[in-house]
Order: C-alpha cells, then sequence, then structure tokens
C-alpha cells in the first residue's frame, strides 16, 4: 500500500510518523490533564470518593472568598513588581557587560551561575539571610552597627518583597544572556554610522538599540511574567512553615492551589483556581505579545 | 448390594475430593500474602519489618509484604490503588482521615467478634473511641502521641534553676529566668519556644483551654467552643509568652522552634514524642523532659494523636482472614513494646504503657502519663485549622489586633471549615 503513494503522500506519511511521538505526548501528558481540571474544575472531588457535579459552585466560593482576592492582588504585586525590575536590573548589567572586555567571560558566568543554582536551596539560603537576631546575617550586621532590626518575613509588607528578591536574582542572568545576544545581533554600522554623525550614547541608546531589541524584549518581557505569574518554589521554601504567610501577604495563586488541593483535597476548588490562573496568564501573554507586537 | 458398592465408591470419591479440596485449600492457605502499606520513616519501617517478621513465624502460612511511600504521594497512591484492586490488605493512615476513607469505600470496619468494642474500650487509651462507631471500631492504633515540656539541662544549671517547672505560673518565672538580650534589647536565647506553627496549636486547644476551664469543641468537634472566658484567658496567657516588653520567647525565634532548642538557644520547648530520635542525635544537648505544667489547683491536660490501621474493602475471604490475625498481632502488646523500643512512639494500651518500667522511663514517661488526661482533636483539615491559629496570632502581632476581636475571628473560620466537613 505505502508502495502505491506519491512522493507528496510518502512525505506526508514520514512527517506524522515524526511527529506521532510529540502529538502522542502532549496530547496524554498535556493536552488530556489540562481538559480533565477543566471539567474537575466543575465538580467536587476529595481524591477518595466519587467526582460529583457541582455546577459552578467552585468558581462562586473563589469569587467569594477574600483569601483568592488577597492572592489575587499578590500574584500581580509579583508581576508587577518583578518583572519590570529584573527586566531593567538586566538590560543595564548586559549593556555594560557587553561593552566590558576585562575578564568578561568569568563575570558572565558570574551573572549566570544563580539561575543554574536549584531555587530551594537558594530560597532556605536567603531565608537564613532574612532571619532575626542572633541568626540572620542582614539582622546581624544591623544589630552590629546599633540599627534596629528589620522584620523581613515576618511582616505583611516587607514578606513580599523580601520573597521576591532572590527570585529576581535567580532569573536574572538568563536575561542578562538573552540580552546580550539580542545587543550583539545589532550591526555595528549602524553605531559606526551614528558616531559619524556625532550622535551621544543615549541617542545611541533610545534611537538603536532599544528599537532594534525589541523582539528580545518581547521574548523576555514574556518569558518572565509567566515566571512571575507562576511563582512558587521560591515562596513555598522561604514559608514553608506558614506557606505564603504571615496572613496570605506572599501567597501566590499556585500556592493556594497547592495547599487547597493536597492539604485540603478538595480538587474541585483547587481545579477552578488553576482555570483561573490559566486564563491569566493566557491574557497577559496575549495582551503582551499585541502590545509590543512588531510594527 | 451394589448399591452399598456404589454408595460406598461414592463416599469414597467424594472423601478423596474432599481430602484433595481441603489438600489444595492447605496449599492455598499457605500462599495467603497480604499487602502492608505505610508511609516512609525509618524507625517505623525498621519496627514494622521486626513485628512482619515476628508475625510470620507465629503464622507461617501468611506472608506479609510492606510497601512504603515518600508521606507526600501517600495518601494520592492509596486512593489510586485500592479501587483498583491493586492496594493494600492492612493500611496505616492518620486518625483525622478515617471519615474520609469511611466515605470512599475504602476501609473496612474490624470484626466484632475479634475486636468486640467493650474490651477495645477497656483496653485501649480513651482517646482511641474516636475511631469507634456505634459497636463496632474501624481502625486500632499500634502507637501513640502525646506533648511534653522539653528542658535544656545546660541552661537550666548556668541560670541556677533547679528543676523543670510544675505549674504554669512557674513556667512563665523559669522562662523569665533563662532569657537573653543584646544591649539594644533584642531576644538572643528564648525561656521558652513559641509559634502555633509547630505543636503550640496542639497545647492552646486541648492543653490550655482545658486548664482554664473550657472545653474547645463541643457536640463532638463538630461545634467551636473557644470564643469564650476561657479561650481568652488561654490565648491571653500564651500571647503574654512573647508579646510586650518582657517576653520570654518570640514567634520565628531562629525560623523554628524545635531549632532554637536544638541550638540549644531556647531553655524550654513543647513538642511530640516523635521529636526524641532527633534530639537524641544533637551533639552537646544535654536535655531533660516533664509533664506539660498544670494549673495553680493541679488541672492537667494533653494532646495526642496517633496513626491508625485498618483493612481495606480490597481484603475477602481469606486475605481477610489474614489480615484480620495480622491486625490482631500489630495491636497486641508485644507489638507496642517492640514499637516504643523501636520508634519511641507511645504504646495506645495502658497494660503495655503504665508499666512501671514504662510509665518511670525518664524520657518515655512524662508523655505516657500524660496520655492518661490527653485529648485528640477530631480535625477535618488538620493544615488549615492550624492555619488560623497562626493566623489568630499574626493579627495580634503584626495587627496590633485586640484580642478577643482576632480569636472570634479563628472561632468563626474554623466553624465554617468544619461546617463545610460536615455537612457532606
Amino acid at each position: 500500500m505505502y508502495r502505491n503513494l506519491t512522493i507528496k503522500q510518502k512525505q506526508i506519511v514520514w512527517a506524522w510518523a515524526f511527529l506521532a511521538i510529540p502529538v502522542l505526548f502532549y496530547g496524554v501528558i498535556r493536552f488530556y490533564p489540562t481538559g480533565n481540571a477543566f471539567l474537575i474544575s466543575f465538580q467536587n472531588w476529595n481524591l477518595l470518593g466519587d467526582r460529583t457535579w457541582a455546577g459552578l459552585e467552585n468558581y462562586r466560593e473563589l469569587w467569594n472568598d477574600p483569601v483568592f482576592w488577597q492572592v489575587f492582588r499578590n500574584t500581580f504585586a509579583y508581576l508587577l513588581i518583578g518583572t519590570p525590575v529584573s527586566l531593567v536590573i538586566s538590560f543595564v548589567i548586559a549593556y555594560h557587560l557587553d561593552k566590558t572586555r576585562f575578564m568578561h567571560g568569568f563575570l558572565r558566568m558570574l551573572y549566570f551561575l544563580p539561575f543554574m543554582t536549584s531555587a530551594v536551596a537558594m530560597a532556605w539560603v536567603w531565608r537564613w539571610f532574612y532571619q532575626p537576631v542572633p541568626i540572620g546575617l542582614f539582622n546581624n550586621l544591623l544589630a552590629s552597627v546599633g540599627l534596629s532590626q528589620v522584620a523581613f518575613l515576618n511582616s505583611t509588607t516587607n514578606a513580599l518583597p523580601s520573597v521576591l528578591a532572590p527570585a529576581v536574582w535567580a532569573g536574572l542572568g538568563f536575561q542578562v544572556i538573552i540580552f546580550m545576544a539580542g545587543l550583539r545581533a545589532i550591526p555595528v554600522s549602524y553605531y559606526e554610522a551614528a558616531r559619524i554623525d556625532g550622535v551621544g550614547w543615549w541617542t545611541q541608546l533610545t534611537q538603536i538599540t532599544l528599537p532594534l531589541l525589541r523582539p528580545t524584549l518581547v521574548f523576555i518581557v514574556v518569558f518572565s511574567s509567566i515566571g512571575f505569574l507562576r511563582i512558587f518554589d521560591h515562596v513555598f521554601n522561604m514559608t514553608t512553615n506558614n506557606p505564603g504567610g504571615p496572613l496570605n501577604s506572599t501567597k501566590p495563586l499556585v500556592l493556594m492551589i497547592y495547599d487547597t488541593a493536597f492539604n485540603g483535597f478538595n480538587m474541585g476548588y483547587a481545579a477552578a483556581q488553576t482555570v483561573v490562573l490559566f486564563t491569566i496568564l493566557l491574557i497577559v501573554s496575549l495582551l503582551q505579545l499585541w502590545i509590543l507586537r512588531s510594527d | 448390594m451394589f448399591k452399598t458398592i456404589t454408595g460406598k465408591s461414592v463416599r469414597g470419591v467424594a472423601l478423596a475430593s474432599a481430602t484433595s479440596a481441603a489438600l489444595f485449600a492447605a496449599s492455598a492457605a499457605d500462599a495467603v500474602e497480604i499487602e502492608y502499606w505505610q508511609y516512609f520513616f525509618d524507625a517505623r519501617v525498621t519496627a514494622m519489618e521486626q513485628l512482619i517478621e515476628n508475625f510470620q513465624a507465629a503464622n507461617p502460612d501468611i506472608t506479609v509484604t510492606m510497601t512504603h511511600f515518600p508521606y507526600a504521594d501517600y495518601r494520592t497512591k492509596v486512593a489510586a490503588a485500592v479501587p483498583a484492586g491493586e492496594g493494600p490488605d492492612v493500611v496505616q493512615l492518620f486518625y483525622g482521615w478515617l471519615n474520609d476513607y469511611k466515605e470512599a469505600q475504602l476501609i473496612q470496619p474490624l470484626p466484632a467478634d475479634t475486636f468486640p468494642a467493650a474490651e477495645i474500650d477497656e483496653a485501649f487509651f480513651p482517646m482511641v473511641q474516636a475511631m469507634k462507631e456505634g459497636d463496632r471500631y474501624w481502625a486500632l492504633p499500634t502507637a501513640v502521641r502525646s506533648l511534653a515540656l522539653f528542658y535544656n539541662e545546660r541552661l537550666f544549671e548556668e541560670a541556677g534553676i533547679d528543676g523543670p517547672p510544675e505549674t504554669l505560673d512557674e513556667l512563665v518565672e523559669t522562662a523569665a529566668a533563662l532569657t537573653k538580650r543584646d544591649g539594644a534589647g533584642n531576644i538572643t536565647q528564648v525561656g521558652i519556644t513559641a509559634g502555633m506553627t509547630a505543636q503550640d496549636h496542639h497545647w492552646w486547644r486541648e492543653g490550655l483551654i482545658r486548664q482554664f476551664g473550657g472545653e474547645p469543641y463541643v457536640d463532638d468537634y463538630q461545634t467551636v467552643n473557644y470564643n469564650s472566658d476561657a479561650g481568652k484567658a488561654a490565648l491571653g496567657f500564651y500571647t503574654d509568652l512573647f508579646m510586650g516588653d518582657d517576653a520570654v520567647s518570640a514567634v520565628g525565634f531562629m525560623d523554628e522552634p524545635q531549632a532554637a532548642f536544638k541550638a540549644g538557644r531556647a531553655g524550654m520547648h513543647i513538642d511530640g514524642s516523635f521529636r526524641i530520635g532527633s534530639l537524641n542525635n544533637t551533639r552537646g544537648l544535654k536535655w531533660g523532659v516533664t509533664e506539660l505544667p498544670a494549673t495553680a489547683d493541679g488541672a492537667q491536660s494533653n494532646y495526642s494523636s496517633y496513626w491508625v490501621n485498618a483493612i481495606t474493602t480490597k481484603a475477602e475471604g481469606e486475605k481477610y482472614d489474614a489480615a484480620v490475625k495480622f491486625m490482631q498481632y500489630i495491636t497486641s502488646d508485644e507489638a507496642m513494646q517492640i514499637w516504643l523500643d523501636v520508634v519511641g512512639e507511645l504504646p495506645a494500651k495502658p497494660s503495655v504503657g503504665l508499666t512501671e518500667e514504662n510509665a518511670q522511663n525518664e524520657v518515655f514517661g512524662p508523655f505516657i502519663r500524660g496520655l492518661e488526661y490527653a485529648h485528640t482533636t477530631k480535625f477535618v483539615n488538620e493544615s488549615a485549622q492550624r492555619q488560623l491559629m497562626v493566623e489568630m496570632i499574626e493579627r495580634m502581632t503584626l495587627q496590633d489586633m485586640p484580642l478577643e476581636e482576632s480569636l472570634a475571628i479563628a472561632a468563626e473560620a474554623e466553624q465554617k471549615i468544619l461546617d463545610a466537613a460536615y455537612k457532606e
């Protein structure tokens, strides 16, 4: 039968033969569970008993849950602080690192190192840094110069930025590398032409570098936004005793989902939260692609 | 004649087949294999291996295979396996999960003839009765846990204190003597650890509230009852430990209460019997343990929790019989003593626990004596209910909310969790 096919048809058969594995993989590992999660969000299920239909009850509960709205705000706080801050810092580093020749490779490695470090290990080390006297690094330093302690994690206002800082730092190396690749891709001739015309560095930056970095920017913004919207390991590991605390002030949506599903065993409610997270991620990504779309 | 012969031969055939059936049954009985599941914790696995070995020696016709999982996957795996007919015949569960397992029909009640409720009521410590429904028990523990007051002997000596406190007032005095501060007033050593994230929420619920004359829950733990004068007094006592200028403790000091105690930076620490093992392995720490402090008029109360063993609905026929036998063994006095010696968890029966040797043991004794006045909270979602206690304290320490208001919010929120669980 295969013999009777035209070359074009044979190519299609081969293409599908190779595609079968990823298609199957995505179908079974990605799309089926995703569909299932949508289904469970309309059901009540405690993992042990039967699933029963709940209609929109889970979503109604979510709407009326003050913790959800707090968590919602936190999630966007991570996004709205984390993304711009990490973007600016990583660009500044990449911009200057690009011009540095002295120990360039070594410096680049230093910036990339945190990205390769396990988030769990990093979170625990920072958790130790933030402890009060007598063990915390920062507070011991403050106390040794006679300043009063800062409640980093044990405060409803300081905790979120404190948790975010190592997360930003951890992602920095990756963004720096991407930015540097983007900077290298800009033809040198533009800068030469600009210099011949006597243009200053600020104009070069705003008129040549940034516009030509747009594809890189789009990628980093979308990528890091999704990262911050899904933040979990840093928060969970820095607040394990009181996950997302104090008073839910650091709890992101993913942690609430985890808690609802695997401590409360309320799978339907957790699935409803997952659907909400999915929707947020989808909207934010589409919005960013649209705003930063190339002309 | 002919008939007789036929009759005889028929009987003979019947006899022969009966014999072979019996033989077959016997050889099948030889092969009875039951499965036991528990979560992975080194000492528990070792202890269970010993129990299985002893059980198999006494019952050569039964083989028990043990499977263990990391704690995090435990519940999911059991839930997936039992309905598929793949799981354990006898399973270990946290007592707080029993209801869910019962309702999902994953476990079956213990047979009333081998485990008569009246006898169990008599033989076991009273908190085990949470596992009883009508005249049948659904599950039974091998071992139980309770709370006690650990203290650092070196720090006691250094502060010139001769013995651990016996009353709550003495507790505060002793803690004050053990607290150290640096020049700026920062606490560098706490008199007693504090933090609802550890065991303190149990101490407050079942210990302090009852000692201050209250009852934390009524209607078989379906109604929250701690928003009362006793509840306020108990919360006031507890928060005074770490609020105000003369605090003898700090929440979050050295990250975790048990870490502070292990590091020798805390004079006293309330924790469960399961902590003994890890404290024993801490170099340079010289510690003692005593019963939870009583009130001035001698009122004592403690909290106890346990893991139970139950027979799953998967066990049928000869496997069921074997499972019953195995259950009998692992809830026997002998098994409890082994469990105490290997794991350090307390026997669930006074007949083992309150032997002269165990009850006066300087490490296990305070815990075992505590069992006599211990209560077991029927949690519906322990981590969520603990979280409410954590937040009750945080509202007071971080947001300066008055005690009464914070307590009322916690009581209301916990009632909501209970209502949601019991309405189903």
